[in-house]
């Protein structure tokens, strides 16, 4: 939190106490200016009491308002501070921990409990606390045994019972909060996947399962329900008899009918502000667990270790070398399995070394479906099991990488979205098995291979989505690792497998790899991407809809080419460009993007071999080792899965 | 509905409580300005203790009954919200945002929350407790009650006046909240394309810029909102100031004797008390009352739009006799808020057991044919005929339990994959799932950690599109009972490989049964006995393949069939499975050699000449003009003999 918040923080804290001390002051000058008045002291006795009495009611609601308003301020500062943060911490590639809708609420909730925290928890009770205080104190001055039970009920009602409240609401929240994601998803499969549903007559099923989740959310609030009740009713009986104890005790030590009256109604008005806390209580367990959920994804490791010092960008034209790369998908870690791996995570240097082995192994030791992998050398210590692997990058010098014999390291943040192959076609062999690959200038690769062969995570490595095991890429002779990431991606990127479309415009989804890219650049992008008619039919400011569900799958293709080619990097990576595509515009478009990517350097993944003649090299790649390699016709001449995959192809088209 | 009366009755017990419980605090008010005067003995705090502990006791049963209320209400709300959202269906739940609704039937209805437990009772409080202090007051001091009487009004006043204000403002930050919910839930998700043309970083910005703007939004509507709030405390603590010194003053002339000086005191801050809680509990119930708005907003939307497809809901059973003959008459689909016709005046009987592929440029209607078909989408003119009954007169549900369904982007839902393969047959045995998985060569989920019982991450997120795609197909291998097979470009994501074990796979499904396919690829498109071209909406042009016994009436059509039969099973040779129908094992090597002839290249472009004919054409593509015509391209084609299936290819190679 920065200085201003804080500033503006302890402003709202002393202008919530001083309201809570208004209210406190004008009933105490009240009940002694009515218990005095009836004594009945020549007038200029009560002068006072009368302007305090006026002063309390008018300054009260004015100190409220600011107080609120303040507070309200910096809450939501904080909020945005929150999201913000969170944002940021997602930034480094990494392999996303939940997805979709459990992401949403999760995230619109849990940066929301920074306001709660703030406004309804902090606030209240700091200023509670002042104006319990002053109760105290202007009862010591009249009797201190009744400030004693004073002290004692306030206690009871302001941090007992919250306590109890909050450790109840802990309690409960650890079973409600299953229960709200269940309904979640539950829900989102009724919008995301009615079309199935709907399909195969599982709809009343599934609206079956979401009731039983809103049941079952139900019976569990109704319980906790109880919770809240007992809260109240204790907070009234607290009250209620430590007025009537501080009665009966100033009546039994003759503190006077004007001592009396005052102990009396300030005891009972310094409630007021600390009956609420109990309510505030209940809010804190979810608001911590909301806290430390935020805290543990931007603890997570990123999948990548980013290099203290980068070296500067290498200019184009690139040539780029993959010797020997070993890649290793990592068992999925579980999404509270890193908690205890932001100790060190937060220590600037630490970032870079083994917490994300340590959570690799916490997550695999997670029944479910954390188990992808059987978590090699999961027993390693977070330090021991990524220091070798913090090393080489950091350190440039051991650029090698070498597993060291004690454990890998372990890489927390495969991805699976721009990943076809998944470590789940195979528990333990690497996705990538040692494959080299060399990219001069301009030179154009064609990597084919069946689904699960490692060609995305190719790809994946080459933009330094995914940390190598072992073995290394260069970029004129530097090694990636060395390179800021964000760096590596300006270099090479391009079309990346399930590519997203914004709720934004037409214009604004393209832009965004070109903001600076004029009508002109846009439409030749759009045009080179064949995509020119269904632009010029839908308009340019349409807004295209979440998911790019109004985008049929080949058009969102298209636009994800037109992007690439807008953003024209040094090499271009193409992950399938004519996926789901009609084979008409498939072949057009291949046709045309192997003219346009003439004397580019480009690296296609494809499966369909039309045209691959074209290409300078096609890689054919296996269970992620490069089974062939040579020319088209080289690769037709000779018997193998090229050939295989060929002539199948020749022979179901027309 | 039982559900809604008791829910009646939890809320009637609510507010019972609640007004009981406001009530007993005049009566504490009594005993304690009797006691502090002196007029009661001590031993009356013991009744005062005994008030408090029936209030405490209330005060629980508020809180208990508050919950069922609260739950029961919000699982009211949800119900009818799920089951509208069903039947809405797939057609019209796009133009909805998946992500709002679901958001809108958790987080959005537990806004409610605060609605239902605090500002009802609230409500009953302030029209009980005022008027009843107010009572007493008149039978205890005439000149304060005037005085109570007179300021009491101001609160409602000032409070319905500053509500006005506040209501289109607070409705309008609700709404801005979701929109905020939906943008960073948008950034998230498509961090990875972000990340890929490095805008992930300067999309934190824009985060920023949408936090910020919903800040100051939300801290307008505040300033307004706690103005009401500053000024009923001002009215309430002015009025007790306005009661305090007047009657310290009538004290001190001895008019008035301390008790009720000291009831005056203590009741005069309950009459504002009751109004004051209504008014904050009403702010703060805003929210949620704009989410129920919402979610009724749905609900009408809904009620509105069904009026059509409602009214005939004879809801006749479609029979499920054996493959079924689908004719449809004109048919014309028009989208909401869309110019262009989805489909426009499309007339065509497909007849049962005929396999018919649907082909033509994304965005021709193929899709909304498919989802005409599957009832998600009514025709706007025209009508669908399922063996002579109108769909649209049919029981949708016994329709659908005839149709097998694969959709473009199938949905996966988060359970076990076996789970998602019977997703239509749900008492499937494991061996039927097996097989259906073999079927459909999901081989791959042996493989998995868990086998079959592997729970799928949220939409599918471990596993690649070509996975996920089998197991849709998969599932419709799983309904062997379906006489309708409808895919959505089945193979539009696989390699070559795994296409053509699932082009046989299809092929064995659509055996004997009325099938569908909007099909991209030639493989595909083999499998079919007539080929329908959609292009903007209208059929350019309709061709069979093969002498189905129901000839086409212009009898034209040669046996193009050929094409397909001359096929050799190359690419199932690995697979030990022939795709389509080619059981002719041609050899491997030979025929590749002179594929590339001048002839093949001339021969294919007559075909597309004749092509483009067909669909220059009367619009009416089943005249026989155009079926001649693309009949003609079929038997130019065949010219080619097997040359032409390398034809294609040699437009890539010059």
């Amino acid at each position: 939190m920065n200085r201003v918040m804080g500033k503006r923080l302890v402003w709202a804290v002393l202008a919530g106490a001083a309201a809570d001390l208004a209210g406190l002051g004008l009933i105490a000058a009240a009940a002694w200016l009515i218990t005095r008045a009836a004594q009945q002291p020549p007038l200029a006795a009560l002068s006072v009491a009368i302007v305090a009495t006026r002063a309390f009611a008018t300054s009260k609601g004015v100190f409220r308002y600011v107080e609120r308003l303040t507070g309200h301020d910096v809450a939501l500062r904080a909020q945005a501070g929150t999201r913000e943060d969170l944002y940021q911490a997602l930034i480094p590639p990494q392999r996303p921990r939940h997805g979709g809708a459990d992401l949403l609420s999760r995230m619109v909730d849990d940066t929301e409990a920074v306001q709660d925290l703030l406004v309804r928890c902090l606030l209240p009770a700091a200023a509670a606390a002042i104006a319990g205080l002053a109760a105290v104190v202007i009862g010591l001055t009249i009797l201190p045994v009744a400030a004693l039970v004073l002290v004692a009920g306030l206690a009871l009602a302001g941090v007992l019972l919250p306590a109890g409240t909050a450790a109840a609401a802990r309690r409960w929240s650890a079973r409600i909060a299953p229960a709200r994601a269940a309904l979640a998803a539950r829900v989102a499969d009724l919008v995301h996947g009615s079309a199935d549903l709907a399909a195969y007559g599982a709809d009343d099923a599934a609206l079956g399962k979401a009731l039983a989740a809103d049941e079952a959310l139900a019976a569990l609030e109704r319980r906790q329900a109880r919770v809240h009740a007992a809260a109240l009713a204790g907070g009234t009986l607290v009250q209620g008899l430590t007025v009537a104890a501080v009665v009966l005790l100033a009546q039994g030590a003759g503190a006077g009918s004007v001592g009396t009256a005052v102990l009396a109604l300030t005891a009972l008005v310094a409630f007021e502000p600390v009956l609420p806390l109990a309510a505030a209580g209940e809010r804190m367990a979810g608001i911590m667990a909301a806290l430390r959920r935020l805290r543990e994804v931007r603890a997570a490791t990123p999948a990548v270790t980013e290099p203290a010092a980068p070296a500067p960008r290498p200019e184009a034209p690139l040539t780029i070398e993959i010797d020997d790369l070993v890649v290793r998908h990592a068992p999925r870690p579980a999404p509270e399995g890193s908690a205890s791996s932001t100790g060190s995570g937060s220590a600037p240097e630490g970032s870079a070394s083994g917490t994300g082995s340590g959570s690799a192994a916490e997550g695999g030791g997670v029944p479910g479906e954390g188990v992808w992998d059987d978590a090699p050398d999961s027993t390693s210590s977070a330090g021991d099991g990524g220091a070798p692997g913090a090393a080489s990058p950091t350190g440039g010098a051991q650029g090698e990488g070498l597993p060291a014999p004690g454990g890998r390291p372990a890489v927390d943040g495969v991805r699976p979205a721009v990943d076809d192959d998944r470590p789940a076609v195979d528990g333990g062999r690497p996705a990538l098995d040692g494959v080299s690959l060399r990219l001069t200038p301009g030179k154009r690769v064609a990597v084919v291979g069946p689904s699960g062969a490692g060609k995305s995570t190719l790809l994946a490595a080459l933009m330094r989505l995914v940390e190598p095991e072992s073995g290394r890429i260069t970029v004129n002779g530097v090694d990636l690792r060395e390179l800021d990431g964000d760096d590596v991606r300006a270099l090479m990127t391009g079309l990346t497998q399930d590519p997203y479309i914004f709720r934004a415009t037409l214009r604004d989804n393209l832009r965004l790899a070109g903001p600076e890219a004029d009508d002109d650049t846009l439409r030749r992008a759009v045009r080179d991407a064949r995509l020119e008619d269904w632009v010029e039919r839908t308009g340019w400011d349409t807004e295209l809809g979440e998911d790019g569900r109004t985008v049929s799958g080949g058009q969102l293709q298209r636009l994800a080419l037109a992007r690439a080619l807008l953003y024209d990097p040094p090499v271009l990576l193409l992950d399938e460009p004519a996926e789901a595509l009609d084979e008409e515009t498939a072949d057009r478009l291949m046709s045309d993007l192997l003219d346009v990517t003439r004397d580019r350097t480009t690296l296609l993944v494809t499966h369909r071999l039309k045209g691959l003649e074209m290409v300078d090299e096609v890689v054919v790649l296996e269970e992620g080792r490069v089974v062939q390699r040579g020319h088209h016709d080289e690769l037709v001449a000779v018997p193998g899965y090229y050939r295989d995959l060929w002539e199948s192809e020749v022979l179901t088209r027309r | 509905m039982r559900a809604e009366r008791s829910v009646r009755r939890h809320l009637t017990v609510t507010m019972a409580a609640a007004v009981l419980a406001g009530l007993l605090v005049l009566v504490q008010a009594e005993l304690l300005a009797g006691v502090l005067s002196g007029r009661f003995t001590a031993a009356v705090l013991a009744v005062l203790a005994g008030v408090v502990g029936v209030r405490a006791l209330l005060a629980w049963t508020q809180g208990v009954f508050a919950g069922h209320t609260a739950t029961g209400v919000k699982s009211a709300l949800r119900h009818r919200l799920l089951a509208r959202l069903r039947e809405l269906g797939p057609g019209r739940l796009t133009a909805h945002r998946s992500g709002e609704l679901v958001t809108l039937a958790g987080r959005g209805l537990d806004g409610l929350d605060a609605y239902l437990t605090g500002y009802l009772p609230s409500i009953a409080v302030a029209a009980v407790v005022p008027l009843a202090v107010l009572v007493r007051l008149f039978a205890a001091d005439l000149a304060s009650a005037v005085i109570v009487l007179v300021t009491l009004p101001l609160i409602p006043i000032f409070g319905a006046l500053v509500g006005m204000t506040t209501k289109v403002v607070t409705e309008r930050q609700y709404r801005a909240l979701s929109r905020l919910g939906g943008h960073f839930l948008d950034v998230v998700r498509g961090l990875p394309t972000l990340r890929a043309f490095g805008r992930a970083r300067y999309q934190a910005t824009v985060i920023r810029q949408v936090a910020d703007a919903h800040r100051s939004a939300t801290m307008r509507t505040l300033r307004v909102a706690f103005l009401s709030s500053l000024v009923l405390e001002l009215c309430a603590s002015l009025s007790l100031a306005l009661v305090a010194v007047p009657i310290g003053l009538r004290l001190l002339g001895g008019s008035l004797d301390l008790t009720t000086a000291l009831l005056v005191l203590l009741l005069a801050p309950e009459a504002y008390l009751p109004l004051r809680a209504m008014g904050t509990r009403f702010h703060a119930s805003m929210e949620g009352v704009a989410a129920a708005d919402a979610a009724f907003a749905v609900l009408d939307d809904a009620a509105g739009s069904e009026v059509r497809s409602a009214e005939p809901r004879a809801a006749a059973e479609v029979r499920p006799s054996g493959a079924p003959e689908i004719r449809l008459e004109n048919v014309t689909v028009r989208y909401p808020g869309r110019d262009a016709a989805a489909l426009e005046n499309v007339t065509l009987t497909i007849h049962p057991r005929e396999r018919v592929a649907l082909v033509g440029e994304s965005g021709g209607g193929k899709s909304t044919l498919l989802h005409l078909l599957l009832g998600f989408v009514q025709p706007s003119e025209g009508r669908v005929l399922v063996d002579g009954m109108d769909l649209r007169e049919a029981d949708v549900a016994s329709w659908r339990a005839r149709l097998a369904f694969v959709a473009q982007r199938p949905h996966l839902f988060t359970t076990s994959v076996a789970d998602n393969i019977r997703l239509g047959a749900p008492s499937a045995s494991p061996e039927q799932v097996r097989r259906a998985a073999a079927a459909a060569h999901a081989d791959f989920v042996e493989a998995l950690p868990h086998g079959f019982d592997t729970v799928v991450g949220e939409r599918g997120a471990n596993l690649s599109a070509g996975q996920r795609q089998r197991i849709a197909l998969a599932r419709a291998f799983c309904r062997p009972d379906a006489s309708v097979l409808l895919l959505d470009e089945p193979t539009a994501r696989l390699d070559g490989r795994s296409e053509a074990a699932v082009v046989a796979g299809t092929a064995e499904l659509a055996h004997d049964r009325t099938a569908v396919i909007v099909a991209h690829r030639p493989a595909m498109i083999d499998l079919a006995d007539r080929v329908i071209r959609l292009h903007e909406g209208r059929v350019v042009s309709d061709t069979a393949l093969t002498p189905t016994g129901i000839a086409p009436s212009d009898g034209t059509t040669t046996p193009a069939i050929t094409t397909g039969t001359a096929t050799p099973g190359v690419a199932g040779d690995r697979e030990d499975e022939a795709p389509g129908r080619g059981q002719g094992a041609a050899g491997q090597g030979d025929r590749m050699e002179d594929a590339r002839t001048a002839d093949a290249r001339t021969t294919d472009a007559d075909a597309r000449t004749a092509d483009t004919d067909a669909r220059t054409a009367d619009t009416d593509a089943r005249t026989a003009d155009a079926r001649t015509a693309g009949a003609d391209a079929r038997t130019a084609d065949d010219r080619g003999g097997e040359a032409a299936a390398a034809s294609r290819e040699s437009g890539g190679k010059r």
